[in-house]
């Protein structure tokens, strides 16, 4: 359905009063009484549960695998292994398929003999109980060929090489703005500084997890922990070979993602032919340990960043080097270049990817691939040189504000960064911070305060969403988006009160399921802006309908009225020039006999409907709107810490973080995601870390014992404030979303607070107490 | 996991009488480090003999001090009003000992036969002289930022990585025992855990057919004044990267008597009493809390990640012993 006359204004976004306020997570209840339902909770008749074995080693080849003693165990009703995996029309094997199924990994295990990274499945074995199954898989015996392994890109045996792309060929190996050499060379301030960062992992509270039951031959629905079900779907269908109709995946609730479920991963697919081999419903849940190795990571990486500058503080050149690990056959790195690029007015620019292919999956996003690990470096060094000049941190950043995108200087459709900046360093009392570094005590405590900028990127993106209002009052409103537990069910249900102008308890949402309108993943921040806008265009083409149905109905007072004279107002349609004319829409509904009316819409990036699209700078990953503008939001975040200055332990004693990201939804909700996003960043900066033995090339701490994220302990109480921004260009409800933004430039801002409270810079995450110890000691 | 049969017994006669008809069967306490190791496929048991019926309870003031049912709960002995007065080093260790509900769980006998956190020993895909002894130990060149730094062999660096019993072994603790004709009898626990030396898989004198009873306490003015700090990566929920306990009478400004040991640092719970010999007789000053200090870790064999230790656990032991003099 086509609506692009859908400018047609019968009432603007967010006018019902509903949009924006802190509504209660319609879901909560759900929840917290144990209904809602998750993907591996499905208690399908006939359910089996299938156990994935994983290689204990990181390379080599299977020599043989013997399951006999394993299938000899009661209960056990099949074992797949490369021998037997059900043949697939496509695997991503193939580089060609691989782009066609959309998989983030160039290889599926169970296709080959060959061992590429530890934790890699090499069997998985079904059961009619769980423990069974469990008991079972580890009685499968493997012989391996063992081979040594390349542990990372710093292992000497590793290839390190230059890719022409990286990031699944969305981003450049090689960017060059301006003449960042020559620039660098001649500048008076010249910084260079090599940032390093720990592999880090998603780990959301859910682990990836499947439910699959064939309905027929050619015909099968997949209940998946995925953060997009259309995606999915597209990954399924290519590899069985079936139609997209005959691929149907639900994923009603969803324990958290980060990036980790955003893309099809191997367990999917394998549980899907485990339970065509069984010809039963196979549930496979990944252990916390498989969680590590079957979903992706934050890659470690290094980044060299050269900063140049005049003696007043202006930057003149910023050349950054990234070089991290990654798997034997994809090039991905998280593109750090692009908010470095983006975040100050600079005229010359440069980056350069560098992989080393070792034994380990393929990472993935992670909350703000790129802007995360990228605006350490950039706001490491923007600190460096405040200090280095003698200028305060806050205000050598506004004297490199960029008022346009120095990428390709265009406009912003709206950078309310500024504001940011005064409400945050008003909030947070930065006028109170001591010039000097190491200088400001608290008893044995050295204390520092820090901040750091935000950015996120408006990414390209469009989905379809479907009302149907009944003339008893009340409406059902389904889209496939997915709700990752931020919020989407809460705010959506907002999102379409408000423009039908009902109660929020009037409304019915769905979403989470391929038969419903596509939406798109919910990543990239994508969901809220894209998909309230498709609600809301949706209601926009209700009341289309509703007041043609008006103007022609004798019996109402809208009767001949011009639809261009008819607004919506409040479940009303009335006269512009007179609202008290007119009438509710179950009034006009009951009267003309018609029991429910249906409405669809479609929310499109760059408001879409205005001017269309057209490619963005090269290595921005999206595209800007032909109306030229460059969409991004802004944030600032304030740390102050506390650092002991005998053992090095730091803690969070404050925070302020204050982001202008277009229309705020749900204060609560918005709220609670950039507290969120926040936690996730301080865990990045101060504690997260998998280790990755050097020699076997497998991880020593792959459970949530050892991998620390924070506890409530390490986080004070946080202060949230949003800037109220219109942007009429990004979307139809002009809603820039918040998932990542909320992390990006955490980690700096925690940085420069251990620095500004003892003197010492460090630029390896994350932060323990024994670097910030060591770093006291010299 | 395999599986296993569970059986709760009713006396410990009738659990050592399991015991024995069940080569490697476990009693069962809590549960928090047995079924996390079964589960990991670290350790597998045919047979759990539930012990919680057994009367190995109470926390009771004695003629001589202090005495904990082994069966007693990490929370009650932390939140004990005898054990926060007259030791509160005692309480200190268990409180800041993993989280609220682990503490309601985990039991006092369990805790002190708790295993080591080293990754490549809770992964059975790993090496690991100690679950799988002459298979090697990958920790010495490895992930060992974590790993002991004293009382190591080329066999094993595991850290014992438990708080409690850094506590009582500061305190002169002794555990009781008792086997299956239900004679008992009363270690040091000094002397209860062991070296890994050559054998890393053996950690306690502890035979299969005993079972510990309670521990006891001696009463002491070190013991009234004495004090738990726990240096981890995060506030709360974390083992130590290092800790120390410690306890020390003073009359007018002098040192009387003292007790130190060291957490995270050693294969066994760390009581350096070399470091006692050397403040007892002298002033309370940080000169000398800095002194003994640096005997507490004499003799440390640090590896590549855990060099750190060396000085954050003599940081870490003075700064102890100042709030104890500031309390
Ligand atoms: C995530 C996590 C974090 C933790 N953090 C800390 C920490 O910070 N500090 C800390 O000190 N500890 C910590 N622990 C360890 C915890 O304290 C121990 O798991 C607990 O004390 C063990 O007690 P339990 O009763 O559960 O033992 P169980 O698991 O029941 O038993 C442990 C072992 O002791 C044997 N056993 C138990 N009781 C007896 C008995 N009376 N006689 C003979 N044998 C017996 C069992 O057979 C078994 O081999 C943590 C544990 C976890 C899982
Ligand atoms: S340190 Fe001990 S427990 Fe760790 S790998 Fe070596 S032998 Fe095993």
């Amino acid at each position: 359905m086509d609506n692009e006359p859908a400018f047609f204004e019968t009432n603007g976004p967010g006018t019902g009063g509903i949009v924006g306020q802190p509504l209660d997570r319609v879901d909560g209840f759900a929840k917290v009484t144990g209904q809602a339902k998750y993907s591996a909770e499905y208690k399908l008749p006939g359910l089996t549960y299938g156990v994935l074995r994983t290689s204990e080693i990181a390379r080599g080849k299977i020599q043989s695998i013997d399951t006999s003693v394993a299938a000899k165990e009661p209960g056990v009703l099949a074992i797949l292994t490369h021998l037997n995996l059900p043949k697939l029309a496509k695997t991503p094997n193939d580089p060609d398929s691989k782009k066609a199924i959309g998989a983030p990994m160039g290889f599926l295990p169970l296709t080959s003999d060959q061992v590429h990274y530890a934790g890699q499945p090499v069997a998985l074995v079904v059961a009619d109980t769980y423990d069974r199954a469990v008991h079972a898989a580890s009685l499968v015996k493997v012989n391996y060929a063992v081979e040594k392994p390349v542990v990372s890109f710093l292992d000497p045996k590793a290839q390190v090489f230059d890719p022409e792309k990286v990031q699944d060929g969305k981003t450049p190996g090689h960017t060059r703005r301006g003449n960042p050499q020559e620039a660098f060379a001649a500048s008076p301030i010249q910084l260079t500084a090599t940032y390093e960062h720990a592999i880090n992992h998603h780990n959301p509270m859910e682990p990836g997890a499947t439910t699959a039951v064939w309905e027929g031959p050619d015909r099968v629905t997949v209940y998946e922990s995925t953060q997009g079900v259309t995606r999915t779907q597209k990954a399924l269908s290519a590899m069985l070979g079936l139609p997209t109709e005959q691929v149907r995946v639900v994923t009603k609730y969803l324990g958290g993602g980060f990036g980790c479920k955003g893309s099809t991963w191997p367990h999917t697919i394998l549980t899907v032919q485990a339970a065509k081999a069984v010809g039963r419903p196979v549930r496979l849940s990944l252990t916390r340990p498989q969680q590590f190795t079957s979903m992706g990571h934050r890659e470690d990486q290094h980044q060299t960043l050269k900063l140049g500058a005049t003696r007043e503080g202006r930057l003149t050149a910023l050349i950054h080097e990234k070089t991290s690990t990654t798997s034997p056959w994809d090039n991905y790195a998280e593109p750090n270049s692009r908010i470095i690029n983006l975040l100050y007015n600079c005229p010359a620019f440069e980056s350069t990817y560098q992989l080393g292919r070792a034994n380990v999956m393929t990472s993935t996003f992670t909350r703000a691939p790129g802007e995360a690990p990228g605006s350490f470096a950039i706001e490491c060094s923007m600190d460096d040189l405040a200090a280095q000049l003698g200028i305060d941190p806050l205000q050598i950043r506004l004297l490199n504000y960029a008022d346009k995108d120095p990428t390709n200087g265009k406009p912003w459709s709206s950078k309310s960064l500024k504001q940011c900046y005064a409400r945050g360093a008003e909030l947070f009392g930065w006028s109170k911070r001591n010039p000097k570094n190491g200088a400001t005590r608290q008893g044995r405590y050295l204390m520092g305060m820090g901040m750091a900028t935000a950015s996120y990127p408006v990414h390209n993106n469009q989905g379809t969403a479907r009302i149907r209002l009944y003339a008893d009052g009340h409406a059902l409103v389904q889209t496939g988006a997915t709700d990752l537990g931020t919020g989407t069910y809460t705010v959506m249900t907002q999102v379409a009160a408000d423009s039908l102008g009902i109660a929020p308890d009037k409304v019915r949402f769905e979403l989470g399921d391929t038969r419903l309108p596509t939406a798109p993943n919910s990543g990239g921040s994508v969901a809220a802006g894209t998909v309230s806008s498709s609600i809301y265009m949706a209601a926009q083409d209700v009341w289309q309908k509703l007041t043609k149905l008006a103007i022609q109905d004798k019996k109402s007072p809208l009767y001949r009225a011009k639809a261009a004279d008819v607004v919506a107002e409040k479940g009303r349609l009335v006269l512009k020039t007179d609202k008290t004319k007119g009438e509710d829409f179950m009034a006009l509904m009951k009267r003309a006999d018609m029991p429910d009316i249906e409405g669809s819409g479609q929310g499109k990036y760059g408001a879409g409907y205005e001017t269309g699209r057209a490619p963005g700078p090269a290595d921005s990953g999206h595209e800007d709107d032909k109306g030229g503008h460059s969409m991004h939001s802004f944030g600032v975040h304030f740390c102050e810490v506390r650092v002991d200055p005998e053992v090095g332990t730091v803690r969070v004693t404050r925070w302020v973080s204050v982001h202008g990201a277009g229309r705020i939804l749900n204060a609560k909700t918005a709220r609670s995601q950039i507290i969120g996003g926040s936690i996730f960043g301080i865990g990045n900066a101060l504690m997260e870390e998998t280790f990755r033995d050097p020699n076997l090339a497998r991880y020593t701490n792959a459970s949530l014992g050892e991998y620390h994220i924070p506890v409530n302990a390490d986080i004070p109480d946080m202060t949230v404030e949003f800037i109220d921004e219109h942007d009429p260009y990004i979307n139809a409800m002009g809603v820039k979303g918040i998932g990542e933004i909320s992390m990006v430039g955490v980690a700096a801002a925690v940085a420069n607070a251990v620095f500004h409270a003892t003197g010492k810079r460090i630029r390896s995450l994350p932060i323990t107490p024994d670097k910030v110890m060591n770093s006291l000691a010299v | 996991m395999n599986n296993f049969s569970y059986t709760p017994a009713a006396t410990a006669k009738e659990a050592l009488g399991l015991r024995k008809d069940t080569k490697e069967a476990a009693f069962i306490a809590g549960g928090t480090t047995l079924l996390d190791l079964m589960k990991a496929n670290v350790e597998a048991h045919p047979q759990l003999i539930d012990i919680n019926q057994l009367p190995f309870k109470g926390i009771q003031e004695t003629a001589d001090g202090l005495r904990i049912g082994a069966l007693e709960r990490m929370s009650d002995v932390g939140e004990n009003a005898l054990v926060m007065q007259q030791y509160p080093v005692i309480a200190e260790a268990l409180l800041l000992s993993a989280s609220p509900q682990l503490r309601n769980m985990a039991s006092i006998g369990g805790n002190l036969l708790q295993r080591t956190r080293c990754g490549y020993f809770r992964d059975p895909a790993f090496p690991c002289n100690k679950r799988n002894p002459g298979s090697g130990c990958p920790a010495q060149v490895g992930d060992n930022r974590n790993l002991a730094i004293l009382g190591t062999s080329e066999a094993c660096i595991a850290t014992n990585p438990g708080d409690l019993a850094v506590a009582l072994v500061a305190l002169d603790a002794v555990v009781v025992l008792e086997n299956a004709k239900g004679k008992q009898r009363r270690v040091p626990l000094l002397d209860f855990h062991l070296l890994p030396g050559t054998t890393p898989q053996r950690e306690t004198i502890l035979e299969p057919d005993e079972l510990i009873v309670a521990v006891t306490v001696p009463a002491a003015a070190h013991a009234r004044k004495s004090h738990y700090v726990k240096v981890r990566d995060r506030a709360s929920y974390a083992f130590a990267l290092v800790s120390a306990a410690v306890g020390l009478e003073v009359q007018g400004g002098q040192i009387r008597s003292a007790r130190l040991a060291l957490g995270g640092v050693g294969t066994k719970p760390w009581r350096a009493l070399e470091a006692e010999k050397m403040l007892v007789g002298r002033a309370a000053t940080e000169e000398t809390f800095r002194t003994a200090a640096a005997a507490a870790v004499r003799g440390a064999q640090p590896r590549e990640h855990n060099r750190f230790k060396v000085e954050m656990a003599q940081k870490t032991l003075v700064q102890a012993l100042q709030e104890l003099m500031a309390s």
